[in-house]
């Protein structure tokens, strides 16, 4: 099997096989198909199958564009015309019972679903936030509607642990949206996914408007809650460098398929696909070199400023 | 010569807690010059006041106290003084899906600052300028781009018809807050690389606001490190990324992603929980920003 031709299996390494063993699946994909009925057909997600264990933090990786938020909408059923499932499975295997058909649920089931068992902080959530209700308000819905048994008092007390959890002042319970800086609303967006113990976070994107300490501190504590209460992640950015930081697993997505997936320690070490290599090589290094950015003209910028952008 | 100075500039909000109100200082006693041709980069903590001084420059928020200069001048806050005021100073926001409108064409977003601040007239005259525009920012075939909606194009090339919109009235100066965060890396160098060239090609003095301190180092002539409202630190850029005083900054520095500590921060959790043992320690440090 060479690394240049598509494959129907992504890429992996032995490490990789010997990581699997004994491990438990929490959300699996078999071979799911994605297109966007629009003219012509987008084919966005292409026979992707997919394991996420339990208590895993696992990386998804690939440039914009290649399908890494539509396959996570697909397993949290959150798909919407004209994007359409068209072939494949998705089963979530719950730990409180059976085994949930995540295709097929509806109406309330799939209501009790997500946030409850599965939960995602969407990209561009810093903007998602509604205007006109206070922070409050916002993370007390969540609770009210999928904890009826809580009082107000415990409603209250939760939001501003949930708050502090993510280091957001719990003084800002009574602001607005537009009172918080970015920052701020994307931690309160995470919070809101904490909210309710899921087993499984699905995070779109969640750290891009977050200073790297913050960053940092956050992960920090997701790590911290995924040792203590065992839920999984599945992680997308395009940050490579922070996926290898904090993932127990990579899958490197292109043109939606994933085209190797392994330990972050073997992608670092011997990443075996071009891409995922070419992904490696792209980032202008902090106390280094440039990589390929190029400010005074001389050389290849005006090639960089590269023909998807 | 051409400058832009921000002077003592001083943001206060009021914020609620139920009936009590408190005030809030987002921004404390922050200077500097932009001048043509060069870069000042604005790095720090989320919350740390960097939007706010981009939008008091902006003329989106009024200063508390403070001054901003344009060419030693102080700016007009309204009328006919804003519009020329504005015309030399042009922003260009974080979120490529939001600054748009959704119902207008790329061409006719162009074309509103055009026509303002005349810099074209006639039906001929401003498509000209707006593919022209188009073409700067390599978003071409123009005419195609000019008729798209904002929907039926990638967050990069949204950006750049921020970019292109920010250059229509011929700005001499432009504040680019995290201009390039929601993007993906494969985008990312390419928005920086063309604006990098843009700015030598029209001389601009650019602000750049932003959480990536590789972009901020190679991309800026001095940083500016904000934490808690104040400029903590400010240097040549690699100076302050190569020898940081500061204590934020080494925080800041020592936080930034490094590929090959891959697996150590699940490891040291590991470690911190078994010692821990069940009990947890009521009053941690999450961010380790509590000294400072
Ligand atoms: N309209 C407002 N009302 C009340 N407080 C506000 C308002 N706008 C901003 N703030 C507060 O001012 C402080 C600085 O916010 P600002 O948006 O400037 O931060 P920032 O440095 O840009 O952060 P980030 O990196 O997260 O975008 C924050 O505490 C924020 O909540
Ligand atoms: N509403 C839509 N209609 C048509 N095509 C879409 C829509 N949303 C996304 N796409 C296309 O699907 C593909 C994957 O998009 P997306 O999942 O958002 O990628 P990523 O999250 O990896 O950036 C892209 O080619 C994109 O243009
Ligand atoms: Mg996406
Ligand atoms: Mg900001």
């Amino acid at each position: 099997m060479t690394a240049t031709t598509t494959t129907a299996e992504p890429l992996s390494s032995d490490r990789h096989a010997a990581y699997l063993v004994g491990k438990e699946p929490v959300l699996t994909a078999r071979h799911v198909s994605i297109d966007y009925e629009v003219e012509p057909v987008v084919h966005a997600v292409k026979d992707v199958s997919l394991t996420l264990h339990r208590g895993e933090i696992l990386g998804l990786a690939g440039e914009s564009g290649c399908g890494k938020t539509t396959l996570a909408y697909g397993l949290n059923r959150l798909l919407k015309p004209p994007a359409l499932l068209t072939s494949g499975t998705v089963t979530f295997h719950d730990q409180d019972g059976p085994d949930v058909d995540v295709v097929a649920l509806t109406g309330d089931a799939l209501r009790a679903f997500r946030w409850d068992k599965v939960s995602m902080v969407f990209q561009g959530a810093m903007n998602s936030l509604n205007p006109v209700i206070s922070v409050r308000d916002q993370l007390g819905d969540v609770l009210k509607t999928h904890r009826p048994g809580m009082s107000r008092a415990e409603r209250a007390s939760r939001s501003a642990e949930l708050l502090e959890l993510v280091g957001v002042d719990p003084l800002r319970l009574d602001s607005y949206a537009h009172e918080l800086s970015g920052g701020m609303r994307q931690r309160v967006m995470i919070a809101m996914a904490l909210a309710l113990d899921p087993q499984v976070m699905i995070m779109d994107e969640p750290t891009t408007a977050l200073d790297v300490v913050v960053q940092r501190g956050i992960l920090r504590e997701i790590m911290r809650l995924r040792e203590q209460l065992g839920f999984a992640v599945v992680f997308i950015t395009h940050d490579l460098p922070l996926l290898l930081e904090i993932s127990d697993r990579i899958a490197v997505m292109l043109r939606g398929e994933i085209v190797e997936i392994d330990t972050a320690e073997a992608v670092f070490e011997a990443a075996q696909h071009p891409y995922t290599r070419r992904l490696l090589g792209s980032f202008p290094s902090l106390t280094g070199d440039r990589g390929a950015f190029v400010r005074t003209g001389e050389g290849t910028g005006e090639s960089q400023e590269g023909p998807h952008a | 010569m051409s400058t832009l100075e921000v002077r003592n500039l001083v943001k206060d909000f009021t914020i609620r807690k139920g009936l009590r109100r408190t005030r809030l200082r987002a921004v404390n006693d922050v200077s500097f010059t932009l001048e043509p041709g060069r870069t000042i980069a604005v790095v720090g903590e989320s919350g740390s006041g960097k939007s706010t001084v981009a939008r008091m420059i902006a003329q989106l928020e009024t200063p508390t106290s403070g001054e901003i200069l344009l060419d030693g001048t102080p700016s007009a806050t309204r009328g006919r003084g804003l519009d020329a005021y504005r015309h030399d100073v042009q922003m260009v926001f974080q979120d490529p899906f939001a600054s748009l409108n959704p119902f207008h064409t790329v061409g006719h977003h162009l074309e509103r600052p055009l026509r303002l601040h005349e810099v074209a007239r006639g039906r001929e005259a401003l498509d000209a300028r707006i593919h022209e525009l188009l073409e700067r920012v390599n978003l071409t075939p123009a005419p195609v781009f000019a008729a798209k909606q904002p929907h039926e194009m990638s967050g990069g090339q949204r950006q750049r018809v921020a970019i292109a919109r920010a250059l229509a009235p011929g700005a001499r100066f432009l504040v680019a807050d995290e201009p390039v965060s929601m993007l993906d890396v494969s985008i990312r160098l390419g928005v920086l690389n063309l604006l990098a060239r843009l700015q030598r090609e029209e001389n601009l003095g650019v602000l750049y606001i932003t959480h990536d301190l590789a972009t901020a180092r190679h991309f800026s002539d001095e940083i500016l490190v904000m934490f808690r409202g104040n400029v903590v630190e400010r240097g040549p850029s690699d100076q302050v990324i190569l020898d940081p005083q500061h204590e934020y900054t080494k925080l800041l520095l020592s936080a930034a992603p490094e590929p090959a500590n891959h697996g150590r921060l699940r490891e040291e959790v590991r470690r911190e929980l078994a010692a821990a043992g069940a009990g947890e320690p009521a009053d941690r440090d999450r961010f380790g920003t509590r000294g400072l």
